[in-house]
């Protein structure tokens, strides 16, 4: 739990020298608690302070990265229980599960698929994180050869899965250059793969049937020295993943309990159907899960996903917003429209991509709505006639065209008699309330 | 080493609100649905058990939604052109109840009347015995010529009317209290903004327990964080006490999914959005599932499958343990 200014200055050494660079020990701490400076910047401050200092400040959830090549998975970090109390910040790495009894050359043609899979979602390119290599055959060659087969196409990082300490051994032997998730600890095998883990720094996952037995091995686990843990604490059907995932985040974020302060795997890959695997990646994704791990791989389902990590993870302060201005598309000539929309970049991604599409060339021009949608800008009086015929005239869009016609979205409809009384010399237009109607707008009414 | 769950206790409970009127209740539905009662956050039974699920609603329309994908037009087929046949074939896919959209014009262009929206309502009530509700096209005016006719025509049925929104509800909202039945209140993804409706829609002298809110959300990629957190916020503001909250929640998921391109669209998109079929499907019910992780009571879709797969994921999350 993170402590208060006023519970630092009690730890520092209330002197006033200054040397930190702030007049008062306080003011010190009022900007450590703010996380603004380092402790480092008082040169007085005791051993035990400051053992008290770095444990509260040690984030709630352990952050556990994944690395291999040059990619890196981190999860873990979370303080918050809901995204509108802060944000949620590092999205769960997605993981496609692949088996070593598989014929290797299956495996490739999956991994292959999956590695090279990248979607454009408002201007962002989407990836998925990595592979989870299982071991069913049981012998450490096929795990092995799973594992090469995996790397002979991809360098994306990886969870290795077997509870045997031999096959878990035969694999990690492979990958001396990275650190993939060893996957995994539980009661019966704890020693063996707690020596794995030092071995090999690399994180360890851990299961275990409840939270009590879940807390003892972690426990057991810090003892031995080990600090970057992953816990599956089971709850394969959906009520229990939700319950189990929330009484985890609570009791780390709320309760600062240490001892299952760390990210949370998830296994939709374990549901009866593709369908009903990515609900339950779904829940995953919204209900704190850190690394999730699918069977399926779709074009399709990874890209909703995907969409869908992006929009749970989006900090809810700052929605993402494109800069105001007038865009070109297709070339747009004096005597083309203009468009108006608002700088959400949801909106203006919709509204580009279907002008740019129909390939008819526009002007598109966007106000400053603070980053809203046109309706919600519009409700909260960030989109009005006012705004729309400033943004009009800032942008000196009258010197860009001669014939001056101006579509308005639908959605907003109600605004084209105060926009007509702002700019008198321009034709206002409505148009279609959704992006998708755009096209066919502009062929039918436009042209 | 014992762990000690935290347990939240909340001051407040969201009213349970039924849909439906059975014949001893003044009505002809042979079936009821109730939502709402819960005194914790959804389908968190260790801490409260949820006493009613989240239901799930298949919109129809009057008339054959020429507009609509024809993923959905050809796997309903024949019946989306009589909204009887349409309601019978959506409560035989499983639905809990149906909501009918009303459309501004007939297939020739001429406005839909008052009588031939309430012989559509009629219709719809012999065919199916699920509770039902019904929106206007959205115009004001209209939407109040055709909804107070139905409500008179309905008396007694606990039909849910809608789309009551701050510009337009008076008169909405007195047909129903009138006749017997609900509203569904509707405001543009803002916790104020939907509380305030409810107080406009209260003082009138609605009861709380015949609202419904419907906060408004985007389809997955289109703004679906703003909906969930509101529908968050709303439902902690009602757990914490705030009675103008305490009601439950309706989402147009449906509505909303088969607007987005990637759901609408078949040709022309990047070949990374995958299978059009698939894609729509994990559009629709991905939107769904995540705001009734947020709350949602009454999730309305279009697709036979999506409703499928949502209801098995809410028998699913329904049966968590207790303890």
């Amino acid at each position: 739990m993170a402590l208060s200014g006023i519970q630092i200055y009690k730890l520092l050494p209330q002197t006033n020298c200054k040397e930190c660079g702030f007049p008062t020990c306080l003011a010190f701490a009022m900007k450590l608690a703010a996380k603004q400076v380092e402790l480092a910047a008082c040169p007085y401050v005791t051993e035990a302070s400051k053992a008290q200092l770095a444990e509260s400040a040690a984030p709630p959830i352990r952050l556990v990265s994944l690395k291999a090549c040059k990619f890196e998975v981190k999860a873990g970090n979370e303080v918050v229980l809901f995204r509108h109390d802060k944000t949620f910040y590092n999205k769960p790495g997605l993981f496609i599960r692949i088996y070593d009894d598989q014929p290797l050359d299956e495996i490739k043609e999956k991994v292959k698929a999956a590695d090279a899979y990248a979607v454009n979602y408002v201007g962002m390119d989407l990836t998925l994180d990595g592979f989870g290599i299982a071991s069913r055959a049981g012998n450490p060659q096929a795990f092995s050869a799973a594992i090469s087969a995996v790397r002979s196409v991809s360098t994306r990082p990886l969870i290795l899965m077997s509870r045997d300490p031999a096959i878990m051994a035969a694999g990690l032997q492979l990958l001396s250059n990275e650190t993939p998730l060893i996957y995994g600890a539980e009661a019966a095998n704890l020693d063996a793969f707690a020596e794995l883990a030092k071995q090999y720094k690399a994180p360890l996952g851990v299961l275990a049937p409840d939270l009590n037995s879940m807390a003892e091995l972690t426990e057991k686990l810090k003892a031995k020295g080990l600090e970057d843990l992953v816990i599956d604490p089971g709850g394969r059907d959906l009520g229990s993943g939700l319950s189990v995932g929330t009484q985890i985040r609570r009791l780390a974020v709320k309760k600062n309990f240490r001892a299952l302060g760390f990210p949370v795997i998830a296994f939709p890959g374990d549901a009866a159907e593709p369908g009903l695997e990515a609900i339950a990646a779904t829940q995953a994704l919204a209900k704190y899960a850190g690394f999730i791990v699918l069977d399926s791989f779709t074009p399709a389902m990874a890209y909703a996903l995907l969409v869908l990590r992006q929009n749970i993870y989006t900090d809810p302060q700052k929605p993402i917003q494109v800069q105001p201005g007038i865009y070109e598309i297709n070339a747009p000539k004096p005597t083309d429209p203009v468009l108006v929309t608002t700088n959400f970049s949801i909106t203006y991604f919709s509204v580009a991509n279907e002008v740019e599409g129909s390939g008819l060339p526009a002007w598109l021009l966007v106000t400053d709505a603070e980053g809203m949608s046109v309706l919600t800008a519009w409700a909260a009086g960030k989109f009005d006639a006012e705004r729309i015929a400033k943004a009009v005239k800032a942008f000196n869009i009258a010197d860009k065209v001669s014939r001056k016609r101006l579509v308005l979205p639908g959605h907003v409809a109600v605004l084209s008699g105060e926009l007509e009384a702002e700019l008198p010399d321009w034709e206002i237009r409505v148009g279609p309330r959704e992006a998708v109607d755009l096209p066919g707008f502009m062929k039918k009414v436009l042209s | 080493m014992p762990v000690e769950i935290p347990k939240d206790t909340w001051p407040g409970t969201v009213r349970t609100v039924t849909l439906g009127a059975t014949a001893a209740q003044g009505g002809t539905r042979k079936t009821t649905v109730t939502v709402g009662g819960e005194k914790a956050l959804p389908f968190l039974n260790f801490e409260q058990p949820m006493p009613n699920k989240p239901v799930v609603a298949i919109e129809i329309r009057d008339r054959r939604p020429d507009d609509w994908s024809p993923l959905l037009l050809n796997t309903w087929g024949e019946v989306v052109n009589d909204p009887a046949q349409w309601a019978k074939a959506a409560e035989a896919a499983g639905a809990d109840l149906i909501q009918l959209g009303l459309s501004l014009n007939d297939r020739d262009g001429t406005p839909t009347s008052p009588e031939s929206a309430v012989q559509t309502v009629k219709a719809i009530l012999e065919a199916s015995g699920l509770p039902l509700i019904v929106f206007g096209p959205g115009q004001a005016e209209v939407d109040n010529n055709l909804l107070v006719p139905i409500a008179e025509a309905t008396k007694g049925e606990r039909l849910v009317l809608g789309l009551c929104e701050d510009k337009n509800y008076r008169t909405i909202v007195a047909a129903a209290m009138a006749n017997g039945h609900l509203v569904t209140a509707r405001s543009p993804m803002d916790v104020n903004l939907a509380k305030q409706l409810n107080i406009l829609i209260s003082d009138m002298g609605m009861p709380l327990d015949r609202i419904l809110m419907d906060p408004t959300t985007g389809a997955l990629g289109y703004g679906i964080e703003y909906g969930y957190s509101a529908m968050e916020r709303l439902r902690l503001a009602a757990l914490q006490g705030d009675s103008m909250t305490q009601l439950p929640m309706q989402v147009t998921v449906g509505y909303e999914t088969w607007k987005t391109k990637e759901a609408k669209v078949e040709t022309g998109v990047p070949e990374a959005w995958g299978d059009w079929a698939e894609r729509s499907m994990h559009w629709e019910t991905l939107t769904a599932l995540t705001l009734i992780e947020a709350g949602a009571d009454i999730v309305i879709l279009r697709h036979p499958e999506s409703l499928r797969r949502l209801k098995l994921a809410i028998t699913d999350l329904a049966s968590a343990p207790t303890a």
